[in-house]
């Protein structure tokens, strides 16, 4: 007979097997994981790789912090290059009575060189290539600064001193900045605007660019060509190198992303083990019985494994499902910090599901059913006939393969594979330990309780093995959840606490010399009070201690990255209240001697500085040397103007200088900015609780995400169990018989099992509630520096957590066990 | 030798005074009758924690095509064993069996169940039906493994002589123990096998069940040229074949043939 004729005529029955159903659940959770950590890790990829090719929008970008000279362009020109112009710079702009904070892309004609900038005509309405940009007196905005300030195509907004018509709504420009692209939306301007709006002024921080694309000899001969031109200030950026940074980043989150994917996989892993054992344990009689009416190994086998393939694809179909709907949620969740418009996944993240759910079905399943295939025919007339077990090299040698084929997709490289399965071995025989440490504790208090608990963690204790793996497993899936929790609640409200009530919440930069008491003169209007401005000059550092700040070897790399880039420095006779002396002396009010300068103490480590070094800065051209008198700690959470470096007073007098302020602004007095934008285009208002409010949603929906993945972790664990209460359930339907046999009553067995649950669930809970603290302790005081305060209520949640969900799991699991009736005694045995 | 009646037609040799009894050729069937099966003296060792236990040995004797055969004798005797041996399920540790011409210990396991597929039927104490097919299903099982082309057919039909017309549909977890024995038989007469093998096919059933299945099987077994090994401790049941091998202790104690 055709063994796929067999197969599928038996496989409807099989179907409703619990073993089977595990399996099948099993493997949905493995293949819903993977696919939906595929489609996210795969939007990632794509939007880096968009990035990468488009980010610059052109072949070669020059960077400058002032206006470009004619002759770059012209120079561009004369190699048959085409050329374009952006200056970008955030501002705030306005409709109605609402303001938000914009980056303003002013373009000209060309641009981009590279991509297209995509528009629709009404807010999430259907999106297409644009040619050429914005008409005079016009604008594309981003949807979310719309929304920011409830406006729409066809209305106007005003940027600085001008009123403008939003023309269509911005969805894609190439040059968009990957991630957080909502704190600050794009406006797109058309350049020639950009004087009326008045919105650069003297020392305004504007970046400009000259965008050139062409073919590749002319772009390097333009290269080479403009060099000597190029001032230091000047960064010339071409497509390799603006990728790579985007690229590692990506990498590093999407390897994260499938390590977290892999934990899911390997308690998948191990339900589909426990569930193979038994589907091949339940097939033994009936394959027996085929043997005996003359069915050849070959035949036995070939129905097993195309049986397992048909669980296969049947989990195949279910988990993509549910990796598709999981997809959905996800980048619902993350629409704001990974572009939405990216197009579809493809069935590729599929396609690599189903070959994960394959190698997992050979390395864990298969030997069980291999096995099945010398199961002695006799054993229709002697039941106690057993297949040889498999042999444990087998074993073991498939399912550690099946391990490190999977783990290799994730980390691709086979030094790290070792290195990752080694340490997945020891975490996993560590955790197993905690988790054979936690049941033996639960075994001690069995002298103390009544018939039903000891009941209950009796049997946990005798099942040690695999009560130790579904502590382990629901404990992982519990810490990763609360712990994500914790962050999202506890932590951001920690931080958010520390910032003082009357702490400023908007910030003005930009403010002209000449501009002060006109400021001035429109707080006294608005009745609010005038804040203090403070003094800001653009510098560079040129030596310390005579040597050039490039040649100079750095205690740590964000010591270069300081020393390198356009420093602001201030000038202040009183140290301000944020700031505390360290070490070294604080100048007196009324010091009028050689420059000094007062450091910040991770500044000065960063960089290698001490007390009496000498620091050399260019200013507008002109050279100052100072010397280093004090080290201060700055409270950053006090969101008043600091400075990393500030000088004594009379250090920067002649000195082209801005002001900078901040101030505490209520709901009611915001309406003032309006005005002081209108009559000060140039200065940018930046309202901070917007900004604070959008870093914390970001941090919000990623652990969000990352939670969404975790709970195939549970669910995976949850799995496991049913897996366990499967491969015991003849035993436990006996020992239930058995039990009201003796005349225990139905609630006191149900009792009993019950409290087997709840001992593995208060384990995991315990295991959970430590591992989350701990984590927690660690991510409060290096992430967010706030001392970490214990939290009983967390292991509360822990507790009750693992043993509701051990408990129902459980009670689903068990409960034909539980009904057994007491006749089965007679039955069985 | 009580088991040794005095209506035996034939005599059989007392060997040696453990009351061996060897093979002899029974007078009651004529010798151009083609052997199905014939056991060479075979025996069974299987080792155990104290030491090597012998469950059969040397057992010896020859069947015909059309008999019918009962082998009887107390629990533990090796009934089972010796089935297990003559159906190739198992293989002797001494002697061999010869299933249709064909020596069962020159077969390998494949070798032995195609054996199986095209001439032998089983009839289990326990039923032993695939608890994932339906009556007709578990009918068509061995016609299909024997690679008959229209086993549904023959299965309906079969299916109908057992009685079970109207329940063809049904699983075996929605048969009675009586039911169910009817599918099992059922499904050993569909390939109408040269040897049908059945261990204590009434020990799970009650009294009125278990004689109505036998009345069935014998009823089936007049129809057929089948060959019917039955192992019974029911001395009744064992009357109503031609012929009695006795097993004590892994000897067979006893072979005789049965009046008319
Ligand atoms: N594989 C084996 N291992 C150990 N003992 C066995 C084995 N097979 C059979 N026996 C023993 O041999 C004896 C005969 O068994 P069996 O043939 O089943 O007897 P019967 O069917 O006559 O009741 C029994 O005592 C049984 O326990
Ligand atoms: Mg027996």
């Amino acid at each position: 007979m055709n063994a796929i004729a067999f197969a599928l005529r038996s496989f409807g029955r099989e179907l409703r097997s619990g073993e089977v159903m595990v399996l099948l659940a099993a493997i949905a959770l493995a293949v819903g994981v993977l696919t939906a950590v595929g489609f996210l890790t795969d939007r990632i990829g794509k939007a880096v790789a968009r990035q990468a090719n488009e980010v610059l929008a052109a072949d070669l970008r020059l960077r400058s912090q002032v206006p470009i000279p004619d002759t770059w362009r012209t120079t561009a020109e004369e190699y048959g290059l085409q050329t374009a112009e952006t200056q970008t710079f955030p501002s705030v702009v306005f409709a109605g009575d609402l303001s938000a904070l914009a980056t303003i892309k002013a373009v000209s004609d060309n641009y981009p060189l590279r991509g297209a900038v995509r528009i629709s005509d009404t807010l999430f309405g259907e999106q297409r290539v644009v040619e050429g940009v914005p008409r005079r007196g016009e604008v594309w905005a981003d949807g979310a600064l719309l929304a920011r300030i409830d406006a729409d195509v066809g209305d106007e907004i005003m940027v600085g001193g001008s009123d403008m018509l939003v023309s269509a709504v911005l969805t894609y420009r190439p040059d968009q900045s990957i991630g957080f692209a909502s704190l600050a939306p794009s406006l797109l301007v058309n350049i020639a605007d950009i004087p009326a709006t008045g919105l650069i002024g003297e020392g305004s921080r504007v970046g400009y660019a000259l965008l050139v694309a062409g073919d590749d000899a002319a772009i390097s001969g333009f290269n080479e060509a403009i060099q000597d031109q190029l001032p230091d200030s000047v960064r010339a950026s071409n497509r390799e190198e603006s990728s790579e940074r985007a690229y590692n980043a990506a990498d590093r989150a999407q390897r994260f992303l499938s390590l977290t994917a892999v934990i899911s996989l390997l308690l998948s892993a191990v339900a589909v083990a426990m569930s193979a054992r038994r589907f091949a344990h339940r097939r033994m009689d009936t394959v027996a019985l085929m043997k005996s009416l003359g069915a050849t190994q070959g035949f036995v086998i070939t129905v097993a494994v195309l049986q397992l393939m048909m669980i296969g694809v049947l989990g195949v179909i279910a988990g993509s499902s549910i990796g598709f709907a999981a997809e959905e949620v996800l980048s619902w969740i993350l629409s704001d910090i990974i572009a939405a418009d990216l197009p579809d996944s493809g069935p590729m993240p599929v396609i690599l599901a189903s070959g994960s759910a394959l190698v997992l079905l050979v390395g864990f399943a298969l030997p069980a059913l291999l096995q099945l295939r010398n199961t002695p025919p006799l054993r229709v007339l002697r039941h106690d006939m057993m297949p040889p077990a498999p042999s444990r090299l087998l074993v073991t040698g498939l399912s550690l393969a099946a391990v490190a084929a999977l783990l290799y997709r994730s980390v691709g490289d086979a030094r790290m594979l070792v290195i990752l399965l080694g340490g997945i071995i020891v975490i996993a025989a560590a955790l197993y330990l905690v988790g054979r440490g936690l049941v033996a504790l639960m075994g001690r208090f069995r002298s103390g309780v009544g018939v039903a608990w000891r009941y209950g963690l009796a049997n946990v204790a005798r099942r040690g093995r695999s009560s130790a793996v579904q502590v382990v497993a629901f404990g992982l899936g519990l810490t990763v959840l609360l712990l994500l929790t914790i962050v999202r609640t506890d932590l951001l409200e920690g931080w958010r606490k520390t910032i003082d009530e009357d702490a400023p919440n908007h910030f003005m930069i930009n403010i002209q010399p000449h501009e002060l008491d006109s400021v001035a003169a429109i707080f006294d209007t608005a009745g609010v009070a005038t804040p203090e401005f403070v003094p800001l000059v653009r510098a560079r550092m040129s030596t310390i201690n005579g040597e050039s700040v490039k040649t100079r070897s750095y205690p740590d790399p964000g010591g270069s990255w300081l020393a390198n880039r356009e420093a602001n420095l201030s000038w202040t006779a009183t140290l301000s209240a944020s700031n505390e002396i360290v070490a070294g002396e604080w100048w007196p009010a009324d010091y009028a001697g050689p420059p000094l300068a007062s450091i910040e103490e991770e500044a000065a480590s960063d960089t290698g500085l001490a007390i009496g070094d000498r620091i050399v800065f260019v200013i507008a051209g002109r050279e100052l040397e100072v010397t280093i008198a004090s080290m201060r700690s700055i409270n950053w959470d006090s969101f008043k103007p600091n400075f990393f470096i500030v000088l004594s007073p009379g250090a920067l007098d002649d000195m082209p200088m801005t002001y900078i302020s901040s101030m505490r602004l209520e709901e009611e007095q915001q309406s003032m900015l309006i005005n002081l934008v209108r009559t000060h285009p140039s200065i940018s208002v930046i309202d901070i609780d917007a900004i604070l409010q959008q870093i914390r949603g970001i941090i919000e929906k990623a652990s969000l995400a990352v939670q969404a993945v975790f709970v195939f972790t549970l669910a995976a664990g949850v799995a496991v169990l049913f897996a366990a209460v499967q491969s015991t359930i003849d035993e436990r339907r006996f020992e239930s018989a058995l039990l009201r046999a003796l005349g225990a009553r139905k609630r006191t067995v149900f009792a009993g099992v019950m409290a087997e649950f709840a001992v593995l669930g208060i384990a995991a809970g315990l295991l959970a509630s430590a591992g989350a603290s701990i984590l927690a302790a660690i991510v409060a005081v290096q992430l967010f520096e706030l001392p970490y305060e214990f939290n009983p209520l967390l292991w509360l949640a822990g507790l009750v957590a693992g043993v509701l969900l051990v408990c129902v799991s459980g009670f689903v699991a068990a409960r034909g066990a539980i009904n057994a009736s007491p006749i089965e005694v007679l039955r069985t045995a | 030798m009580s088991t040794v009646g005095a209506s035996a037609p034939s005599v059989i040799a007392v060997t040696n005074k453990k009351t061996k009894v060897r093979y002899r050729r029974m007078e009651n069937q004529s010798p151009d009758k083609a052997a199905v099966l014939e056991a060479h003296g075979i025996s069974k060792q299987v080792s155990s924690p104290e030491g090597s236990l012998t469950i059969l040995s040397d057992v010896s004797f020859r069947i015909c095509a059309g008999e019918s055969v009962a082998v009887v004798g107390p629990s533990g005797a090796g009934k089972s064993t010796l089935l297990a041996l003559l159906a190739g399920l198992d293989l002797p540790t001494m002697g061999h069996v010869t299933l249709k011409g064909a020596n069962l210990g020159e077969l390998d396991e494949d070798g032995r169940a195609r054996l199986r597929a095209d001439n032998v039927g089983f009839v289990f104490q326990s039923f032993h039906l695939v608890p994932s097919l339906n009556a007709l299903e578990n009918v068509m099982l061995p016609l299909e493994l024997a690679g008959a082309a229209n086993a549904r057919e023959v299965s309906h039909t079969i299916i109908d002589k057992v009685g079970l017309s109207e329940r063809w549909r049904h699983y075996p977890a929605q048969l009675s123990g009586g039911e169910k024995q009817r599918v099992a038989i059922a499904r050993a007469f569909a390939t109408e096998p040269a040897v049908l093998f059945a261990d204590e096919p009434t020990g799970n059933l009650d009294a009125r069940t278990g004689a109505n299945i036998m009345d069935l099987m014998f009823e089936l077994n007049r129809t057929s040229s089948t060959t019917l090994i039955l192992v019974t401790h029911n001395a009744l049941l064992a009357e109503r074949c031609n012929r009695i091998l006795s097993l004590d202790a892994g000897l067979l104690v006893s072979d005789r043939a049965v009046a008319a």
